[in-house]
């Protein structure tokens, strides 16, 4: 999904505005125009409630008393907020780790290679992105029950893996897309053996894609709620587990910044990936 | 996309062994650990609750044992569940959730068209970057904080009801969370950068040439765009109503947070049998109808693509 929808900077420019009786009117473009600017605020102005109230000194309502750091001071004293955080990076990192080797791998099995059970494995791929998430965690929390695998911060890490590979299979796998054998044939022929060949050529080339599948698992791993309320553990509680059961018992500033907080970790992974998705060119539009 | 060549540095000669070895089981050692894990933490899992759904619940929580597996299969008793979920009594939920689901999918769409047609056509160059990342950002960004900064404006004591009550247009807070609006404006909100990305691809490909032709040949404005610039972006259009609908319908977090008791829908329903009511094995056949309606739709989608001989979007 992701990579396919992209922007692809190869078109940006190149498109004049055909003969005038094509393009739309001006009142229709300051309509579009309007519109799109209303859409805007729709998308972001919830975002920015919710950063602005997370500097309010009022504790219940919603009216300005004044700016304060004491919620994000707050959180720093709260263990439990402290623990989930804690939660959430190990869960993440080891996520990350974990189904950016092994998407990698797949992706390179699908990228170059034609092999009985192709076709089976791409549907395979497939389903963890397709197959609501409430389903996956009752079949996981479920299935874990019956082998009598305690649930745990292990259990988390084992069900976030399983549907993150698809993510970076499909990112690297569309980076592949676009790479040219003929530097890997160049260095076998130069006496690189197959090993030394993708450290040395296959990997600095498709990095840019791999990076970006990383960081794209991160921030899913770090988000996701419905699944880690299943098979988290006691003790295992994540972040958006934490923040999901503090929202329930009513709205606190603490929650808001803790949200906040949240929010700019994404962001800012989500710009670097962006970054370098565009750095590597096309590599994300032909899916 | 092509894997056409399967064979590389044949011509070393030093390694023709190991190079001649390496095409046959490569691609099956990558692949390995990704089945490894999809198959057992994935697939298996899902197979079990198929599984189950035909089973009954025991005093426990857990399954029944089965005494007679000829008598069971015969009496129809392993459909029991699916039985008790076409109960009326259910319904509701289900209407609900599909209502909510194609209505929150027109929105996104009539919503979607516009900004998409803007960003790809209308606006300036050096503008169109950066105005798809910002369409792109909360694609990316917690959909449960996101979901919960509309707790902070609808509720009693939220946003809206404050700057209403201080205006004095209002003297009681509107009961604005809580219900099946909170729910709809939360699912649009959530989905909508899902309908605007895809509507952008295909419209960022479209031949503005044509639009020229069909207006040189006499057609107005609204003619063009339902005869030309419509069907042309059709793909995109088709993938962004398959984008939206199906994580509508299986949502849980929306109508958990935002609903009442009486906006449940099928997500509800199902995480209610695992957490609270504690019967998996009717959990379980609702889970799995629900996920044959999401394949169902998606083979519909794929066949639907094969026939107008596009390439899936998705």
């Amino acid at each position: 999904m992701p990579d396919s929808l992209e922007t692809s900077p190869q078109f940006v420019g190149a498109r004049e505005p055909a003969a005038r009786g094509a393009t739309p009117f001006r009142w229709e473009r300051k309509l579009m125009g309007l519109h799109s600017a209303l859409v805007y605020f729709f998308l972001y102005a919830p975002i920015v409630i919710l950063i602005v109230f997370s500097f309010n000194e009022a504790r219940q309502t919603a009216r300005w008393e004044g700016f304060t750091f004491q919620w994000y001071g707050k959180l720093m004293e709260n263990k439990l907020i402290l623990r989930s955080v804690q939660n959430s990076l190990i869960v993440a990192g080891a996520t990350t780790l974990a189904s950016t080797i092994i998407g990698t791998l797949a992706a390179l099995a699908l990228g170059r290679y034609a092999f009985r059970g192709k076709g089976a494995t791409q549907a395979a791929l497939f389903l963890p992105i397709i197959i609501p998430e409430i389903v996956f965690g009752v079949a996981l929390v479920t299935f874990f029950g019956a082998v009598q695998f305690q649930l745990s911060i292990w259990t988390v890490i084992i069900s976030h893996v399983a549907f993150s590979i698809s993510y970076v299979a499909i990112v690297v796998r569309a980076r592949l897309a676009g790479f040219d054998r003929s530097l890997e044939e160049a260095a076998m022929d130069l006496g690189a053996g197959p090993i030394q060949t993708f450290f040395r050529v296959t990997l600095p080339l498709i990095l840019p894609g791999v990076i970006a599948g990383a960081l794209l698992v991160f921030t899913i791993s770090i988000d996701d709620y419905v699944v880690s309320s299943f098979v988290a553990g006691a003790g295992a509680t994540t972040l958006p587990i934490q923040i999901y059961s503090m929202i329930k018992v009513g709205v606190t500033p603490e929650v808001n910044a803790v949200s906040t907080l949240l929010l700019l970790v994404t962001v800012v992974m989500i710009l670097f990936a962006q970054r370098l998705q565009q750095q590597s060119g096309d590599g994300g539009n032909k899916r | 996309m092509g894997v056409k060549r399967t064979t590389t540095g044949t011509r070393t000669g030093t390694s023709v062994k190991e190079e001649a070895a390496t095409p046959k089981k490569a691609p099956y050692l990558l692949i390995t650990p990704a089945w490894l894990v999809i198959g057992l933490f994935f697939l298996l899992p899902l197979i079990f609750i198929f599984v189950i759904s035909f089973g009954a619940r025991g005093t426990y929580g857990g399954l029944k044992p089965i005494a007679d597996w000829g008598a069971y299969l015969l009496s129809g008793e392993f459909l029991a569940n699916y039985r008790q979920s076409l109960e009326p009594l259910y319904w509701p939920i289900y209407w609900r959730s599909f209502w909510m689901a194609v209505v929150t999918t027109g929105l996104c769409l009539v919503i979607s068209y516009p900004i998409a047609y803007y960003i790809a056509i209308i606006a300036p160059a050096r503008w169109k970057n950066l105005l798809l990342a910002l369409v792109v950002i909360p694609f990316w960004t917690s959909f449960l904080i996101r979901t919960y900064a509309w707790v902070l404006i609808l509720r009693t004591e939220g946003l809206i009801n404050t700057v209403l009550m201080q205006a004095g247009l209002i003297n009681a807070p509107l009961d604005l969370l809580y219900n099946e609006f909170a729910v709809m404006v939360g699912l649009v909100y959530g989905e909508l950068p899902f309908m605007i990305l895809p509507l952008y691809a295909s419209l960022e490909k479209l031949d503005l040439t044509l639009l020229e032709a069909s207006s040189d040949l006499g057609a107005n404005h609204p003619s063009t765009f339902w005869r030309v610039t419509v069907p042309l972006t059709m793909p995109g259009i088709v993938a962004g109503i398959v984008l939206v609908f199906i994580p509508s319908i299986g949502q849980f977090v929306v109508s958990d947070l935002l609903g009442g008791a009486k906006s449940m829908l099928v997500g509800n329903l199902i995480q209610n049998q695992f957490a609270i009511a504690r019967n998996k094995p009717f959990g379980s056949a609702i889970a799995f109808e629900l996920t044959a309606v999401v394949l169902l739709l998606l083979l519909a989608y794929a066949w639907w693509s094969k026939k107008k001989g596009q390439e899936a979007m998705l």
